[in-house]
């Protein structure tokens, strides 16, 4: 029986398409949910959110940093909990690094499965651990410099809904 | 005969640079000594995360580094 279980997760793992992207230029969701979509024939849902750049009053430019030899395995890690959980048919996951201004995306999280509701939650699921728990550090060009952002408590109480 | 500590967000802000060689083989009492006082309270407070070659220390007060090694000093993190 554990075996036989054993064997199905490695063929479904295998199966299943992760895509995970560290871009340091802008990218339009659309060239990359498009081709996520057609690669998945017989799906039920497809869910997708973009994070953008948020316009604030002061905030002229914001720069994220990573440190590749963790933020990328993290991501990847990241995306296989979700498949497993949310027994999903492909996760797609792109970052943006670098110095962003208001309106651009930051992130783009897909997720296609044979029912609406793996994609949605897996989708939700994926954003909560990637503010929280995902090697990215933000910071912010307000007219007196850059700042660096601290974790929200929002963040942590958003993140322990996950009970992992 | 070094390990090279990486400095990430502020932490690069604090110690001026990116990264920094230093003396091998490298415990957590020899790094507190490579770093000057202001970047070693940085790295003893809680929040502040040590990773060696990628892989998360679970008690960073363990560290115990050699040559080659990348020693990374991870402030909280703040993403997405």
């Amino acid at each position: 029986m554990v075996t036989r279980s054993r064997c199905c997760l490695r063929y479904r793992a295998a199966d299943v398409a992760i895509t995970v992207d560290l871009l340091d230029q802008p990218f339009n969701p659309g060239q990359f949910v498009g081709p996520f979509t057609n690669a998945h024939p017989g799906l039920g849902g497809l869910c997708s959110f973009v994070g953008e750049v948020r316009s604030d009053a002061d905030v002229e430019a914001l720069e994220l940093l990573h440190y590749e030899r963790m933020t990328r395995p993290g991501m990847e890690e990241l995306a296989a909990q979700a498949v497993e959980r949310f027994d999903l048919m492909g996760l797609l996951m792109v970052h943006r690094v670098g110095v962003m201004r208001p309106g651009e995306p930051i992130v783009l999280v897909s997720a296609c499965a044979r029912h609406r509701r793996g994609a949605i939650d897996a989708v939700d699921f994926a954003m909560d651990h990637l503010k929280s728990r995902s090697w990215f550090w933000k910071r912010e060009k307000r007219s007196n410099g850059w700042h660096w952002i601290e974790p929200r408590q929002q963040d942590h109480s958003d993140l322990a809904r996950w009970g992992d | 005969m070094a390990v090279t500590v990486v400095f990430i967000g502020k932490l690069a802000d604090l110690a001026g640079e990116d990264e920094r060689q230093v003396a091998a083989p490298l415990t957590w009492a020899g790094l507190g000594e490579a770093l000057g006082a202001d970047l070693a309270a940085a790295a003893a407070d809680d929040r502040t995360k040590i990773a060696v070659n990628g892989k998360l220390l679970a008690e960073k007060t363990g560290l115990n580094a050699g040559d080659g090694d990348e020693v990374a000093l991870l402030p909280p993190v703040s993403g997405g």
